[in-house]
Formats: C-alpha cells, sequence, structure tokens
C-alpha cells in the first residue's frame, strides 16, 4: 500500500497539541511505517513553498491544530484545506478557538495597546505597534496581519472532521489514523474521538444532591478524592462536557475545564453550564445568591474556557 | 438615536405574567409594540442560552418575566430564576452588554399595569442604549 500523505499544522496554538501527537510515543514509529510527513513545523524542517507546489488533494490527512488569529494562519489554512482530502480540526482551538479566543473579550487595539504600551515591563518610547511591512536597506519585511477576532478553523474554512481536547489524548490521534489508514471513516463533520455522553457520565466519584453554599477555586479547598467535585464548591463544568478524555482532570483532583467542548445538543457551553451552575446554588435571596456569586470571579473566562469564537455571543462588543 | 425602534424579546411565564399581558390587553392599557413576546411554562425554563441566543440573532434587550418569588406554579422555578439572573448579568458584562438590557421582573395575574409600566420602561431605556452591537462572524471569504 502506497504511503499516506500527513500534514500537522500549528496555527494560534500553545503547542501542547504537538505534543500530544509525540505523546504516542513509540506508536510515532508505527505512523511513520504508514505516512509520509510533508509538513509539521515543530518538528521537521518543509517550507511552505513545498507545500505550495503539491498539487490538489495530494494530501491525505491534515491534523491542524490552532485557532485562526492571523493572516499567516488563515493563509495556511486555505492552503492546506486545498491540498488536503481530510482536513481535522484538532484541539479545542482549531474546533473552538481555545484559549487564544478568550481575546475575543477584547478587541484588536485593547490587545496592542496592553500588549504593546501599557504593561510595566514594557519599553516604548516611540509607541511603535506591529505593522505588517516595513522597509529595510536589505529589502521589506513582512508580518502577518494580527486580526481583531480568534476564529475558529471551520469559521475561515471547511473542516471535514473534530477531534476535541486540550489537547486530545494521544490514544484518539492514534485511533484517528488508523481509522483514515483502513479508511473507516465516519460521516463528515462527525466529532472523533469523543462520547457523546457527558463526562459526568463517566466520571466514577460518588454523585449525591448538589447544593451549594460557597464556590472554591482550586488552590483554595482539599477536596475528598471520592466525591463529586462540583457537590464540594469546585466548578466542575462535567455537566455540560463531551466525555472521552478519561476523566483526566478528575483523577488528578483537579475540576473538568471543558476542554472537550459541549455535549451534542448544548449550543452553548457556557450559557449551559450558567444554568446549572444557578440551579444548584443553595441560595432563596437575591443577598444570598450575591454571597455565593462571590467565589466565581470570571464567568466569562471559565465558562468559554475553550470555546468563545463559537459560542453565541463570540466575544465582547464596545457598545 | 430617533429612528431606532428597538427589538425586545420578552420571554413570560404562562401563569402569570402572560396573563398579566393579556389583563393589560383586556384592560385596553396603551403600551409600545417594542416587545415580542415568547411564552414559557415557568420563567425557570429561561436557559439563559435563549437570552444569548436572543442577543445574537438582533435583539437590543430582553425581559424575563414570572411570577413573584413563593407564587410559582411549579414552587421553584422562579427561585432557579432568581438565582441565574444575577450571575448570568455578571457573564453578560465581561460580554459588553450593559445591565439595562436584561431586565428580570416578577409580575402577577392581576398586574396588568405594571406589565404595561415596565414594557413602556424598558423601551424608553433600550431606545436610550440604542441598538445591541453583536460580534458578528460574517462568513468565510470576510475573515481579518
Ligand atoms: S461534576 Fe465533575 S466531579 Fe462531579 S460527577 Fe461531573 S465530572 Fe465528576
Ligand atoms: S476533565 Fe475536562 S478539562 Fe480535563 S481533559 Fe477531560 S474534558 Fe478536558
Ligand atoms: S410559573 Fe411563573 S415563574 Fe414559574
Amino acid at each position: 500500500m502506497a504511503k499516506l500523505n500527513l500534514a500537522l499544522y500549528w496555527a494560534a496554538a500553545c503547542g501542547g497539541c504537538d505534543v500530544a501527537v509525540l505523546d504516542v510515543n513509540e506508536k510515532i514509529l508505527d505512523i511513520a511505517a504508514v505516512a509520509n510527513i510533508v509538513l509539521w513545523p515543530v518538528a521537521l524542517d518543509h517550507k511552505y513553498a513545498d507545500v505550495a507546489k503539491m498539487a490538489p488533494g495530494s494530501i491525505d490527512l491534515c491534523l491542524f491544530n490552532g485557532a485562526i488569529r492571523n493572516s499567516e494562519n488563515e493563509q495556511i489554512a486555505r492552503m492546506l484545506r486545498e491540498k488536503s482530502q481530510v482536513l481535522v480540526a484538532f484541539g479545542s482551538c482549531a474546533i473552538s478557538g481555545g484559549i487564544p479566543a478568550l481575546a475575543n473579550l477584547k478587541d484588536r487595539d485593547d490587545i496592542l495597546r496592553r500588549v504593546y504600551l501599557e504593561t510595566p515591563s514594557t519599553v516604548n518610547p516611540d509607541g511603535v505597534l506591529p505593522q505588517t511591512g516595513c522597509p529595510t536597506p536589505v529589502g521589506d519585511l513582512h508580518l502577518p496581519e494580527f486580526y481583531d477576532f480568534v476564529y475558529s478553523l471551520d469559521q475561515v474554512v471547511e473542516v471535514d472532521y473534530y477531534v476535541p481536547g486540550c489537547p486530545p489524548t494521544p490514544q484518539r490521534i492514534w485511533e484517528v489514523v488508523q481509522a483514515v489508514v483502513s479508511g473507516n471513516l465516519p460521516p463528515r463533520g462527525a466529532t472523533v474521538g469523543a462520547l457523546d455522553k457527558s463526562l459526568c457520565d463517566e466520571c466514577q466519584r460518588v454523585k449525591r444532591d448538589k447544593k451549594i453554599k460557597r464556590f472554591y477555586r482550586s488552590h483554595e479547598i482539599i477536596t475528598d478524592p471520592e466525591l463529586c467535585l462540583l457537590e464540594q464548591g469546585l466548578l466542575c463544568m462535567g455537566p455540560v462536557t463531551r466525555g472521552g478524555c478519561g476523566t483526566q482532570c478528575i483523577n488528578a483532583n483537579m475540576p473538568c475545564r471543558g476542554c472537550y467542548g459541549p455535549l451534542p445538543g448544548v449550543t452553548d457551553q457556557g450559557a449551559k453550564y450558567l444554568s446549572s451552575i444557578g440551579a444548584i446554588m443553595d441560595a432563596r435571596t437575591p443577598e444570598e445568591v450575591d454571597e455565593i456569586m462571590q467565589g466565581i470571579v470570571d464567568p466569562a473566562g471559565t465558562f468559554y474556557r475553550f470555546g468563545m469564537s463559537t459560542s453565541l455571543l463570540k466575544g465582547a462588543v464596545k457598545q | 438615536m430617533v429612528d431606532f425602534e428597538p427589538k425586545i424579546i420578552g420571554f413570560l411565564c404562562n401563569w402569570c405574567s402572560y396573563a398579566g399581558a393579556d389583563l393589560a390587553g383586556v384592560s385596553r392599557l396603551q403600551y409600545p409594540a417594542n416587545l415580542r413576546v415568547v411564552r414559557v411554562m415557568c420563567s425557570g425554563r429561561v436557559d439563559p442560552t435563549f437570552v444569548f441566543k436572543a442577543l445574537s440573532q438582533g435583539a437590543d434587550g430582553v425581559l424575563i418575566a414570572g411570577c413573584h418569588p413563593g407564587d410559582c406554579h411549579y414552587t421553584e422555578g422562579n427561585y432557579n430564576t432568581l438565582k441565574r439572573y444575577p450571575l448570568m448579568m455578571q457573564m453578560l458584562e465581561q460580554f459588553g452588554v450593559e445591565r439595562e438590557r436584561v431586565r428580570m421582573e416578577w409580575i402577577s395575574a392581576a398586574e396588568g399595569t405594571i406589565y404595561a409600566d415596565v414594557v413602556r420602561e424598558f423601551t424608553e431605556t433600550i431606545r436610550q442604549l440604542g441598538p445591541y452591537k453583536r460580534r458578528l462572524v460574517k462568513g468565510r471569504d470576510q475573515v481579518g
């Protein structure tokens, strides 16, 4: 059998998804046995120009991680879409914006001002901001354009499959490669490597009646290792999050942050979570609610940690 | 903002506030036609998703109205409303939505006048605030 052409790309991402690919450990050799890697910026030295020369559709599988934050991300996304038979939005950032998309609560001007002018460690007396072009004696230099919004991959190009997680677990990565090798692919548009049930469903902790008097941040409490974390006042997003990760964070006594994305049927993970949290507060009066809410410092950032780009409101706008 | 006619979505519970709105109508009270009513069985049924969806699809304001605390037809429903609302408002503020745009009211079946007053006042508030500006993702060909 001819080897697959495989591309791995990172756009606006932290690099964790690429590390997760390396974490398949010795299976990476099995991947190398079935696939020719044609692009993998984190590990190999291909040039964009090499990929640009390839015929449309000549990449069998592209695992694309990272959100679209600037013009380079967009340009490469379009190129890889054209060259790839199967384009996979790989990880939370590509699927729904991920951590980078928290920046959608601000706009471009806010961000540039903060980063290049206001931060205490910045010395920039001339107030220079990044430019897309700059003439120098040796020729013009170019930088990508920084967009006003962080997009999910499918807000920019068509996506064939979604593999959730921040990052996806190595086990799931291996399954996806195998599915493509064997031609055993689910219907287009499917979420691969996750369950259709909630994380709570897969969670082994003891669940009782949920009535919460106080919310804690994880450094403020030593939790009972057997009991549901939400019941103990930690903002665990299990009830609204897809299962499939094997309750990794819960096993480490950390509440779920929601990286596997909304359960099927949930339009907006943050709004849905808000709905459930509201219901389980043990309060009867606005004053009691106020007191319990003191424990929730950043609801938008916490409940949309991985999904701002594709949420209903998408981010903030100055009114 | 002279030409601006606010679009307001009102989620009214079947047993109190919707009946209150009905009473306002039967009593021939005058109030602006800017509020589009969605009847729900209980204010507790108003998932914050409904509010966000309304805003994301062109509403300039949202009203959630239900029975007075203690009077909910389903006993506890409006306590859930009462508990979700402040958290939802805290979150909406982070999204740049002014507090005045989303309002919670308790209106009983006998309070037709209050209903009319609320709609009048709320419409005026939204008119002053101006249209709600949404963060829009236009299309794959219009990224940037
Ligand atoms: S809320 Fe979290 S800790 Fe509780 S059952 Fe669900 S996943 Fe487990
Ligand atoms: S427990 Fe939640 S945040 Fe942690 S890996 Fe699983 S889905 Fe992601
Ligand atoms: S029935 Fe009116 S608020 Fe529940």
